[in-house]
């Protein structure tokens, strides 16, 4: 281990990149659409960090900013109308987001990799599957033609599809849904990266199916010890498989913690309210508890706690305050003025207090 | 065992809808110009339940299972190809005309995409109103107007809100709209067709809440099709499982989750992910191999022995029934079927 | 199948889109048709369009308001002058004032072009919208026709059987262009119903017993026009066009008939001598054309419900 401040800028060109510090690391990044409409601020000051073999879940609602998050890493967000308004993204200590567009499209496929939630709008229609996995390999390594068939067939085995050498010519609507997920992971994979971002990766796919491809894509990780973003709506699927969450509302994260940690003891209502208001396999309760109210709209966001209006504890403080993203107890850390008293279940609503 | 489930429901209550043996097969046909039969998709492949008053029946499946085809069927939007539908003892197969139209006061649906569901260029009250157009005989004595304004309020709406547009409305709330007009002729059967999915997991509460309170008020029957095990769960009386076009597993709530007893319907629990953490490794994972195989061409004997871990020579060469079997208090279609408790966290 | 579409369709409803409750819009009126006649205020080039046809249809319907001479008064004393004070386009072969003239010219040549839009706008749709309902046979057959008829260009088809035909006034020339051209207005029909026709209000209409007459007139009808009558427009212009053309051909409408195609036709002789014969006819063909075929395109882009927000 060197023991290089992770601050320092690596001066060196593409490919060369400082080892130390987190393998990926966001810092206070604001993102915003600018419509005709007037300006939805997708994201309003994230910040997270990866490491190396290590899984993060980014939880949260549509609008939430969480494909944003994606996009913006990946730098395949639309702009306009998006626009960039602030922050670093630093891939081993390098900020992405200052280096040429040239220079972040070598990184792109290469060391950053991507899977999507629709791989059938994602894989080309019109080309066969094996030709689509090998044209990574002729395109940034270079390989001579019939090499690339080889490589294309051995990944497409190891991501589970059946006699991939009579399969190596099919085109993808083919496949099925669960088969064309894991061409699409044969394709982000294939180049080794060492991030990962799945973004909704089993959304579209059915139960039984669901579970194959995340356990496909626990293995790879392991296998690649690759640093894997896991961007989802599904409380469940990060309960079995992420080490790291960050819940995400109104393009802010609400609450960060190890995987454990969140879900025995939630440091912020929004998440308490998400676990609670899920329905679960083990439990027969016929009322949920719903959260009430809807999202805030991007382009109106409340003053203050954007949670406060749906939360049930919201004081006037929290009307007015915008609290920060505070430690709780270690990496627990949640963006709520009554942290602590959530954490240790002290908090009572208004309601409540009453009685 | 959980406590049962059945708060407004009676076991006891009139039967409203039985299905017998109802079948639908989609010719598949190829050809451009003289097209021939060379297949059949056997969507619905002998299906029968009974529904009773206040009750909800729980239906899921994977995409492909039939689920959506089988809501069609119970609208009559699509004709099955043999088989019998009762509504209160009445063939519902049989009627045509003012009869037929008189009957589909009765049965309503709720669709699962909030954004296709609502006419974009009616408003709200016109939408809301559209059953009573059709129906002019069940015009409310109040006026259609204050009908529709309480129908709104029912559904946790603004009834102010009664000339907006589908369009300044979010998911959530598009869905209340869908179910005001599902509500609007007080059916007797609701046919929920994965209602909540496309909704966002702090909105699918409310509107599961929604269901279960109108169903407590108003004494109506559910069909509730869904993929997600977790949300049927809560709300669901009886449970069928559907598998290729045909009724797997059919037992109560309790019967089902308590102890499943079809491969199939172990698979799918396991597959469930619980959103608890530490039961990492506590439960059997039973991951299927493989996809559901081509409806058009099912394999022989029992459609699961394809995926299944249990499969031998019988299942080949016979057909499961569905029927109760040794040691099992559900209905199952397997010639293996086996409680099962530990693929299920239990409740603690 | 339908499966597939649905957990797609689900898909793009989830994220990335943030969906802002648009609950500061204006409250009294926020249907779609008057979203789109706020985006068509706010478009220049309907601003544009739209001043341009008001001027082209007063001057089709009332052109006495604009002319500075009678369109009959000739004399071939002063025939073929040039531009001047006094005839401001200059006079034709048979010396008639020919600003007068090419006014007058307007009200043939749109006449045409309404005329023909709006029957195969009419007729097209009902066709396309029956053939897109029923689907089966009906479609079938319906199609088939339909296609026959489009393999045939019109202007071709126009040719032939004006070219049999004697006399010919505006109804006649009218007729042999509705009957070439009322399949693209089908079949764009057709397309537009069918991708409404799978929505779940439609099948939530027919859960409700609604029959056919009902689900096309309040359902499909309203969703299924708009991009349809964005192409009528621009269809105008085309057909206006096509109007000169055949006239000028000598297969369209005849003297002593005023019109643009007529114009071009006589000019043709003196192409050398007397350009601005040519010139002005042509200036105001190009003017109607360009501004149905821009009201068109606003219109399209305003109905067009892919743009809008969902």
């Amino acid at each position: 281990m060197t023991t290089t401040p992770p601050s320092t800028p690596p001066a060196s060109g593409p490919g060369a990149f400082a080892s130390s510090g987190p393998l990926l690391e966001v810092k206070d990044l604001h993102v915003e659409f600018r419509t005709k409409s007037g300006v939805a601020q997708a994201i309003n000051g994230l910040n997270f960090s990866l490491e190396a073999g290590e899984t993060l879940a980014i939880l949260g609602e549509s609008g939430s900013g969480k494909s944003v998050t994606a996009q913006t890493i990946m730098g395949i967000l639309d702009m306009p109308p998006g626009h960039i308004a602030g922050g670093e993204i630093r891939y081993r200590g390098q900020d992405l987001l200052a280096m040429k567009p040239e220079q972040r499209r070598l990184l792109r496929g290469v060391n950053i990799s991507m899977i999507f939630q629709d791989a059938l709008s994602s894989l080309n229609p019109v080309l066969p599957v094996g030709w689509q996995i090998a044209e990574m390999f002729r395109v940034h390594q270079k390989m001579k033609r019939k090499a690339a068939r080889e490589r294309a067939i051995g990944l497409m085995k190891r991501v589970g599809i059946p006699a991939p050498e009579q399969r190596v010519g099919d085109y993808p609507h083919q496949f099925s849904g669960g088969m064309r997920q894991r061409i699409m992971i044969a394709m982000a994979i294939a180049l080794e990266p060492d991030v990962l971002i799945a973004d909704e990766p089993t959304t579209a796919l059915d139960v039984t199916v669901q579970a194959q491809v995340m356990r496909l894509l626990k293995d790879l990780q392991t296998e690649n010890n690759m640093g894997l973003i896991l961007i989802t709506h599904d409380l469940g699927v990060v309960a079995d498989v992420a080490d790291k969450i960050a819940v995400m509302y109104a393009g802010r994260v609400m609450e960060a913690s190890d995987v454990y940690e969140i879900y025995a003891k939630p440091g912020h209502p929004y998440t308490k309210g998400l676990l609670e208001s899920l329905p679960r396999l083990d439990s027969a309760e016929t009322r949920l508890n719903a959260i009430p109210g809807l999202p805030p709209s991007l382009t109106d966001m409340p003053t203050g706690c954007p949670f406060s209006p749906r939360c049930p504890y919201a004081t006037d403080l929290c009307r007015n305050e915008l609290p920060e993203l505070l430690p709780i107890v270690g990496q627990h850390t949640s963006a709520c003025h009554y942290r602590d008293d959530i954490y240790h279940g002290r908090l009572q609503t208004p309601e409540e207090a009453q009685t | 065992m959980s406590l049962p489930n059945t708060e407004s429901f009676d076991e006891n209550a009139e039967v409203v809808l039985e299905v017998e043996n109802l079948v639908k097969h989609f010719p598949v046909k190829e050809g451009l110009v003289f097209k021939r039969q060379t297949g059949a998709v056997q969507a619905v492949d002998g299906v029968s339940f009974q529904l009773r008053r206040g009750e909800t029946l729980g239906v899921v499946g994977e995409s492909g299972c039939g689920k959506s085809t089988l809501a069609k069927l119970l609208m009559r939007l699509e004709e099955p190809d043999s088989g019998s539908i009762r509504f209160r003892g009445q063939d519902f197969l049989a009627m045509r005309g003012e009869a037929l139209r008189h009957m589909r006061r009765k049965i309503q649906i709720i669709f699962q995409d909030p954004y296709t569901s609502l006419n974009p260029r009616m408003s709200v009250g016109d939408i809301v109103a559209e059953p009573f157009k059709l129906h002019p005989e069940a015009k409310p004595a109040q006026g259609v107007r204050k009908r529709v304004k309480e129908l709104l309020d029912v559904v946790g709406l603004d009834p102010d809100h009664i000339n907006r547009y589908p369009h300044q409305f979010s998911g959530g709330q598009r869905q209340r709209i869908g179910i005001a007009r599902g509500l609007a002729l007080n059916p007797d059967v609701i046919i929920c067709d994965e209602p909540v999915s496309a909704l966002d997991v702090s909105v699918q509460a409310q509107v599961m809440n929604l269901l279960k309170d109108l169903q407590n008020e108003f004494g109506m029957s559910y069909i509730f099709i869904a993929h997600d095990l977790s949300v049927v769960r809560h709300i669901s009386d009886q449970l069928a499982v559907m598998y290729l076009g045909r009724l797997v597993e059919l037992g109560t709530d309790d019967e089902l989750y308590g102890a499943p007893s079809h491969p199939y319907t172990q698979a799918l629990l396991s597959a469930v992910p619980v959103p608890d953490p530490t039961l990492r490794g506590d439960r059997e994972e039973i991951v299927l191999k493989g996809d559901p195989p081509n409806p058009a061409n099912p394999p022989s004997g029992c459609r699961f022995r394809t995926r299944c871990w249990k499969a031998t020579d019988i299942c080949v060469t016979h057909d499961p029934e569905l029927t109760v079997r040794p040691g099992v208090t559900q209905e199952v279609a397997c010639h293996h079927a086996e409680p099962n408790t530990r693929v299920l966290p239990q409740e603690v | 199948m339908t499966e597939l579409n649905r957990s797609r369709a689900v898909a793009s409803a989830g994220d990335p889109a943030p969906a802002p409750e648009p609950k500061k819009r204006s409250q009294k009126d926020a249907s779609l048709w008057m979203d789109t006649w706020r985006s068509l205020r706010k478009n220049p080039w309907f601003l544009i369009s739209t001043v341009l046809l008001l001027v082209m249809i007063t001057m089709a319907l009332f052109p006495q308001l604009f002319a500075t001479h009678d369109p009959r008064e000739c004399f071939l004393g002063r025939s073929r002058q040039e531009p001047s004070a006094e005839h401001w386009f200059g006079t034709d072969i048979q010396g008639c004032d020919y600003y007068t003239r090419v006014i007058y010219g307007a009200g043939n040549s749109i006449a045409v072009g309404v005329i023909v839009t709006s029957s195969i706008l009419v007729f097209g749709s009902l066709l396309g919208l029956i053939a897109a309902y029923f689907g089966g046979w009906v479609d079938a057959l319906l199609m088939r026709v339909t296609d026959l008829i489009f393999a045939i260009p019109y202007l071709l088809g126009a040719l032939v059987f004006l070219a049999v035909q004697q006399d010919r006034n505006v109804w006649d020339v009218a007729f042999i262009l509705i009957v070439f051209t009322w399949p693209t207005m089908a079949r764009l029909m057709r397309g537009s119903v069918f991708s409404v026709i799978h929505n779940d209000y439609v099948t939530a209409a027919r859960a409700l017993g609604a029959g056919p007459v009902t689900i096309m007139r309040r359902h499909i009808v309203p969703n299924a026009l708009g991009p349809v009558v964005g192409y009528a427009a621009v269809y105008t212009g085309i057909i206006i066009g096509a109007e000169a053309t055949l006239t000028f051909l000598g297969v369209g409408l005849q003297l002593p008939a005023i019109s643009w195609g007529l114009q071009l036709n006589d000019a043709q002789n003196y192409l050398q001598q007397m350009p601005h014969l040519l010139t002005f006819p042509l200036i105001f063909v190009a003017i109607t054309v360009f501004a149905f075929t821009t009201m068109g395109e606003a219109l399209r882009d305003a109905l067009d419900p892919k743009s809008k927000k969902r």
